[in-house]
């Protein structure tokens, strides 16, 4: 299962980003393998519509997980249409943290 | 000739003047007044009639399930999100489509095609025997502003004599109303916000290459710094209106100070004169 998180910047110590679609990094981790990989956003000046472009990223990197803040409404739909479920992690901690959280049933759906 | 009253600035003024120059000139000649303030039109309320509508289309895709691959290429290249491309299906949201089409042109599987969807409407009306009143109204939540500005200045055309409403600030509305004008009324207010966006006003006629004028509006008299502007860039002002009560209540009624308070239509007609010198058309 791929798990991706919302960063400001790169790697699994990074803190957590609470916006989705202007996150400058997506963190995603394979849970199986432990293995992460970070891709920058490129849509963090983008003028608008960011929300669902960033869903189509996730869903090419194959994540059935978001971990972020919050997201808006058309994101939140495409999630929804991509199965993909939105956690709301809302700490001052690193990916990793959250990852845990996560990992511990704390974290409630968006 | 065709006139664009624009200002920068919001609320300076911009329909009380297009207004009462619509309402002066229409005792006159034929007009043709545009609301091109199509997030929030309000000439109407001066000029209440019954209006004709006429809804404003524009293309939006729709994707063809037995084609697409999912290969993400229209998603990818859509820059307002308007298409997200999940495992298997396309997502569409049209209230953030700009119509530009990209996508039936990138889409090597030929699965996407354009629908017409309604983002707003034009209402015709005829207020006035010589005045023709005509409204661009975009639909509440939609984006497309131009697309509706287009339409009612379309709708507009064919008359020797056109007054454009803008909306304030200075984006696309602003440029979609401006293009193919022959001179810009630029309506201001003596107030530092009043002069900071007339500056950013200024450079984007300048940048169109449309001569422009100045109407300086709830004047205090005490204006040196936006003459000074104005003298500074070859502006003139042509019409200066006082900061006056017995001004703000006709307004307040919806009543025009051109037909209601004694000297201003003779007033509007002086400032029609002006834009006809900086125009440098005939009439």
């Amino acid at each position: 299962m791929i798990v991706s998180i919302t960063a400001r910047t790169t790697g699994t110590d990074a803190p957590v980003e609470q916006r989705f679609g202007r996150a400058p990094c997506f963190v995603f981790v394979d849970t199986e393998t432990g293995k992460s990989e970070s891709v920058e956003n490129p849509l963090i000046d983008a003028a608008g519509g960011v929300g669902p472009r960033a869903v189509q990223m996730l869903a090419e990197h194959g994540a059935t997980i978001l971990i972020t803040g919050q997201v808006g409404g058309n994101a939140a739909k495409a999630l929804e249409a991509g199965g993909i479920r939105a956690y709301a992690y809302r700490g001052s901690g690193t990916v990793a943290d959250a990852l845990a959280e996560y990992a511990a049933g704390n974290l409630k759906p968006l | 000739m065709k006139i664009a009253i624009a200002s920068g600035k919001g609320g300076t003024g911009k329909s009380t003047v297009a207004a009462n120059l619509a309402c002066t000139l229409a005792r006159s000649r034929d007009v043709v007044l545009v609301d091109c303030d199509v997030e929030e039109p309000n000439l109407h309320l001066f000029f209440p009639a019954g209006a004709v509508d006429v809804p404003v289309t524009t293309p939006v895709p729709v994707i063809d399930p037995t084609r697409c691959t999912f290969c993400g290429e229209c998603g990818r290249f859509c820059n307002f999100g308007a298409l997200s491309v999940l495992k298997d299906r396309v997502l569409v949201f049209p209230d953030l489509c700009h119509s530009c089409g990209g996508c039936v042109l990138v889409c090597p599987q030929g699965a996407v095609r354009e629908v017409r969807r309604t983002v707003g409407r034009v209402a015709c009306s005829r207020p006035l025997p010589r005045l023709t009143l005509v409204s661009g109204v975009l639909n509440e939540g939609e984006v497309q502003a131009p697309a509706v500005i287009r339409v009612a200045k379309m709708l507009g055309e064919g008359h020797p004599l056109t007054l454009y409403d803008a909306s304030p600030g200075i984006a696309c509305p602003v440029i979609e109303t401006l293009e193919g004008s022959d001179a810009c009324v630029l309506v201001t207010e003596s107030t530092p916000f009043g002069l900071h966006d007339l500056r950013l006003a200024v450079e984007v006629v300048e940048r169109l290459g449309i001569p422009a004028g100045v109407v300086i509006n709830r004047s205090d008299g005490e204006d040196a710094a936006i003459s000074g502007f104005c003298r500074d860039h070859g502006l003139p002002v042509l019409m200066t209106i006082p900061f006056s009560r017995e001004i703000a209540a006709v307004q307040n009624r919806g009543g025009l100070i051109a037909s209601l308070l004694s000297g201003w239509e003779e007033r509007f007609a002086g400032l029609y004169e002006g834009i006809v010198q900086i125009a440098g058309v005939s009439p």
